[in-house]
């Protein structure tokens, strides 16, 4: 170095001593520091080289693989759900889809119309789409379409390169064969929310088309019906293109789940209850397997699984009828004369006579106020207060042996229980004591508290399922549970020791509404040799001086109540049905009668369905097509959207239920005054009738 | 000459072989790699890369052949030339819109930009040739230099073509060094610089050149965005290991991971599948190339030729080294080919110049072994 800088050094004191020899000096020198400069970058360049190809080489060949591969999950196929036979509630169907992954698009608005131009898609519902997109998580896909035409799927397919974003792929949607008949038991499924992905950091939530059980069972049992997801290793290019396939690994479908659920019977039922609101659950009294639990009208669960649609989910949110609530778990209805069996039995079990009578006067006086029957009915005892319904019968022996001795036994029968069912949630409803009463209210227990109790007004509220499971164990007295999985094993129902001859006289009672001088006659079975028996009920919503039970407006109007089992001698199939507002028990009992008949004889019950829906304008779920279509129709554009979470959706249904459980109690603070004619029957309310009539067509 | 055994015709032995061996070795590997580098096929890279090095082969035998005095009449005459046509470009461009760095001669499309990195050279070499003896340290000696570099320099940073202007000053720089310019100007220039780039860095330079030099520094900061080039670049010469995934295998490149396969990343593209065996080759034939152009010049006792050649030898110097320090992100992302592998014309003429320059000298050399000191 000390030379390269003679030049300088030499040249300043001595004053410019410079000739061409130094500077060829120089000149040397310095391609010798050139050189050597460009062998150092050369070694330098060689060393980093080393160091990248050697020390990091680990790193960049696990890069390099993760560029080059790509790995999709196969979204595994949903594991069936399963009637008692062997018959699909929910299968999958092989189709065509398409959804959008927010993220990705550059021009959400612009891409959803285009998309939507390209599937031919309704207005409402790219304005639904934009709205999702707009608000869903960016990782999560959003579903455009699902269950496309090949033409649809290959014209999409072909503009892929210019669509950034949108996801086309070939897989299997979930389908509910029988539709809006199993959507409250069996549910629906729908994308991984938000929520439910961060509790569940499992990648295939977030795959595109794929679905997890939103409601019912299908939420329930969403583990086991999930599998395991498939997986496939492509080689894709940076612009996204697959090149080839490496290897791919199959999908494992999830476990079947089987059912107790007949579902012939249970497409049957739903479809029998026709326009009414309403429920009908059927058991086996045997094994408690429940064969039917029936709730209508309901949702069709085929389309709030491709995404629950700003009309469709308002056109259900107006209809008071209702559709969002499973009515057989969530459902409370005061239980009224249904309970009436249950109650002699109390009477007989605290020393009563079958054969005592008392004087119905139109009434009956008990302690110092008079307090009406729905009728005069003049001597009665035990068999004719069943039969006939006597209130005043219950009015007296309730009192006489205290009512809170008639609850003991009414939640020992299942009134006020849950039972053990792999169900979502399920109300428990009220067997009104002097206790929960001070309890409740902070008022002591009145006579005219018994006097309501003891027809099964006033605060008593009981579920559907609840009624059909004390059918069960009355006709059988056996402690009759219900359960829902066929896989499970049975267990032997256990025995009340309750004294035979009590249950005879309570069953032949029972008997006597059908098939004797009853309220039910017109309930009896078109079957030669099968025999059914039952108990209607009507249940007061509010006061006879608000409304008269069958007329005026549906809210007011009496709910319709009938529980049964049958063939009497031997009892088998137990039940209840309940119709919302149906103006008397007249609107359930048919429906009772209507079911067992299918259940023993289904080719007369298909044909007593067949009458009806010509009159009714079609199947259940016609109907809530041509519903939905006149309602779209209508009020297509002025609709507001769902709530963006499902669960907001039947939370609020749930509350709703709630409040009108309530609601339904507070006319337990007076005595409720039966009406008279109680089996009579109202008409469906009004909206009901829309979609009744085929369009297009003048009346 | 002396080696001449009689079998093989003097003018092919006299050819220097030892630097020609090897760059022909090169270019057909990187034929080879811009084979695989179109996905396995000659067309349209390799054919065109090997039919360009042949005419440009041409090109630099007939250079090789020129006289002296031939050339040093025709150096400042090709200097205005070039100019003109940076300035055509420019206007051009201005007509037109937008940046411009070609011509279309009909017949072949031309960068100036890459013509005038020879032609510095040879023109400070002829200057410093003639500049008398004794003017070596005055402010003369710096100064028409120093306007001959500014200007060419700044017509090409207003394309705006940062890499090759640089090339441009480069090439001057080295020249005026090694005419024994003082050291202290060049100290003094350089502690300029660094005080100066801080300035350049935030006022001088586009936004997306700034995103570059931050992205040198941290690839994976941002690594789809304009970090991308260099980690992609880094995956395909780290995952090819010593000995490489194999010809025609590298994933990177065939799956369009690495941006510019066949030109700037081309030798990430050949380090993918040749793997650092192939990287020591290609850096051992560069030096074979580099050390011979500058042994030519210390050959040379005239003035003029040794300035020539090892200006030529810095500007072949100066692709390499930006080029494959760009690829190893250890320099930003700057449009600068790779010699004699990258595809693509315009790089391929202008070091063919040089080495059509370097034949000259060593022709020279050969010819007169000690011309004289006279200019």
């Amino acid at each position: 170095m000390k030379r390269f800088f003679k030049l300088r050094s030499g040249a300043r004191p001595s004053g410019q001593v410079v000739n061409a020899s130094t500077l060829r000096n120089a000149f040397e020198r310095r391609t010798v520091v050139i050189g050597g400069i460009q062998a150092s970058v050369a070694i330098l360049l060689a060393a980093r080289m080393g160091y990248l190809a050697i020390a990091e080489n680990e790193k960049y060949r696990l890069e390099s693989e993760s560029n080059r591969v790509n790995l999709t999950l196969i979204p595994p196929r949903r594991g069936w759900i399963l009637d008692r036979n062997g018959a699909p509630l929910a299968s999958n169907r092989a189709d065509f889809r398409v959804d959008v992954i927010p993220d990705r698009l550059t021009d959400p608005a612009r891409m959803i119309d285009q998309v939507g131009e390209l599937l031919n898609l309704e207005p409402d519902r790219v304005k639904d789409l934009k709205l999702e997109v707009q608000s869903a998580r960016g990782f999560a896909p959003v579903e455009v379409a699902s269950g496309l035409q090949y033409e649809q799927f290959a014209a999409l397919s072909v503009r892929l390169p210019d669509m950034q974003g949108v996801v086309p792929q070939r897989g299997f949607s979930r389908y509910y064969p029988t539709a809006s008949s199993v959507g409250h038991l069996i549910g629906y499924v729908g994308p991984a929310s938000a929520e439910e992905y961060e509790q569940d950091r499992n990648p295939i939530l977030i795959t595109p088309g794929y679905k997890i059980g939103k409601d019912g069972l299908e939420k329930q049992f969403e583990q086991g019906l999930r599998g395991t997801p498939g997986a496939r290793r492509v080689e894709v290019t940076a612009g996204g293109r697959i090149v080839r396939d490496l290897e791919t690994r199959d999908d494992i479908q999830g476990d079947a789940v089987r059912l107790t659920i007949d579902g012939p019977l249970q497409d049957y039922a739903a479809r029998r209850i026709g326009l009414e609101s309403g429920s009908v659950v059927v058991m086996d009294c045997q094994t408690g397997d429940l064969l039917c639990m029936a709730s209508m009208p309901s949702f069709d669960p085929n389309s709030f699984s491709d995404g629950i649609g700003s009309v469709e989910y308002s056109m259900l949110r107006e209809d008071q009828r209702v559709p969002l609530r499973n009515k057989v778990l969530k459902g409370l209805y005061p239980p009224g004369s249904t309970v009436k069996p249950m109650h002699c039995l109390a009477f007989l079990q605290a020393g009563v006579s079958p054969d005592d009578t008392i004087v119905c006067g139109g009434g009956r006086r008990i302690g110092n106020r008079f307090f009406n029957c729905h009728s005069n009915h003049g001597v009665v005892n035990m068999d004719k207060a069943i039969a006939q319904s006597c209130d005043s019968y219950f009015y007296h022996f309730a009192q006489q042996i205290g009512f809170d001795n008639v609850a003991a036994l009414a939640k020992d029968l299942g009134m006020g229980q849950e039972f053990e069912l792999p169900v979502t949630s399920q109300f428990y409803g009220t067997v009104p004591t002097s206790e929960w009463k001070f309890n409740k209210f902070g008022r002591d227990w009145q006579s005219f508290d018994t006097v309501n109790a003891s027809i099964g007004q006033g605060y008593y509220l009981a579920s559907p399922l609840q009624l059909a499971v004390m059918s069960a164990r009355l006709a059988t007295g056996n402690r009759v549970n219900p359960r829902l999985l066929l896989d499970e094993p049975v267990a032997p129902a256990e025995s009340y020791d309750f004294d035979p001859e009590h249950l005879a006289y309570v069953r032949q009672g029972m008997n006597n509404v059908v098939n004797g001088a009853g309220t039910a006659r017109r309930a009896r079975l078109p079957i030669e040799d099968v025999q059914i028996a039952g108990k209607t009920g009507t249940a007061q919503v509010v006061s006879l001086s608000v409304s008269d039970g069958r007329s005026g407006p549906w809210k007011f109007r009496d709910h319709g109540l009938f529980t049964f089992f049958a063939p009497v001698e031997n009892p088998r199939y137990a039940g209840a049905v309940v119709i919302e507002h149906g103006g008397g028990s007249g609107s359930a009992y048919p429906i009772a009668r209507d079911v067992m008949t299918f259940l023993f004889d289904p080719t007369k019950g298909v044909e007593a369905l067949r009458a009806l829906e010509n009159q009714w304008g079609g199947t259940a779920q016609e109907r809530l097509e041509r519903r939905y279509a006149a309602y779209a129709a209508e009020r297509g554009t002025t609709v507001t959207p769902p709530p963006q979470r499902d669960e907001d959706i039947f939370d609020r249904v749930e509350a709703e239920a709630r409040l009108e459980a309530e609601q339904t109690q507070e006319i337990g603070d007076k005595f409720v005054q039966p009406r008279e004619n109680q089996t009579a029957s109202g008409s469906p309310p009004p909206d009901a009738l829309i979609g009744t009539q085929p369009q297009g067509i003048e009346p | 000459m002396s080696a001449h055994t009689g079998i093989i015709p003097v003018p092919i032995a006299r050819q220097p072989w030892g630097m020609l061996i090897p760059l022909f070795l090169l270019v057909g590997f990187g034929a080879a790699v811009l084979y695989s580098a179109a996905g396995g096929k000659v067309d349209p890279f390799a054919s065109s890369h090997l039919i360009r090095f042949c005419v440009f082969l041409l090109m630099a035998s007939i250079i090789a052949s020129l006289p002296r005095q031939f050339v040093r009449f025709m150096t400042y005459p090709a200097y205005v030339i070039v100019l003109l046509l940076l300035i055509g470009v420019e206007i051009l461009g201005n007509v037109r819109g937008g940046s411009q760095r070609w011509l279309d001669l009909g017949f072949m499309v031309l960068q100036p930009s890459e013509l005038m990195k020879p032609v510095i050279v040879v023109t400070l070499a002829q200057f410093y040739a003639s500049l008398p003896v004794g003017m070596i340290l005055s402010w003369r000696a710096l100064l028409v230099p120093g306007v001959l570099i500014a200007l060419p320099v700044s017509l090409v940073l207003l394309q705006p073509d940062l890499g090759t202007s640089l090339a441009i000053a480069f090439g001057g720089a080295v020249v005026m060094l090694l005419a024994g310019l003082p050291m202290k100007w060049f100290i003094g220039g350089s502690l300029a610089a660094i005080a100066a780039a801080p300035l350049v860095f935030f006022f001088g330079l586009q936004d997306y050149q700034r995103r570059r030099v931050l992205t040198m520094f941290d690839p994976e900061a941002d690594a789809l965005g304009a970090g991308y080039h260099i980690n992609q670049s880094k995956i395909a010469i780290g995952s090819g290991g010593i000995f490489g995934k194999g010809f025609n295998n590298g994933s990177q490149s065939h799956l369009q991971y690495l941006p510019e396969p066949q030109t700037d990343f081309v030798f990430a593209t050949m380090a993918e599948e040749w793997g650092l065996l192939g990287g020591l080759f290609v850096l051992a034939v560069f030096a074979v190339i580099l050390s011979w152009g500058l042994r030519v010049a210390r050959a040379s006792h005239d003035r003029f030729a040794s300035l020539l050649a090892a200006g030529m030898v810095a500007t072949i110097f100066f692709y390499v080294a930006v080029n494959l320090m760009m690829v190893m992100g250890m320099a930003p992302v700057v449009g600068i080919p790779l010699p004699f592998m990258s595809h693509g014309g315009s790089s391929m003429m202008t070091n063919m110049i040089c080495i059509g320059a370097l034949m000259m000298v060593n022709r020279w050399n050969r010819e007169a072994p000690r011309y004289g000191l006279a200019g």
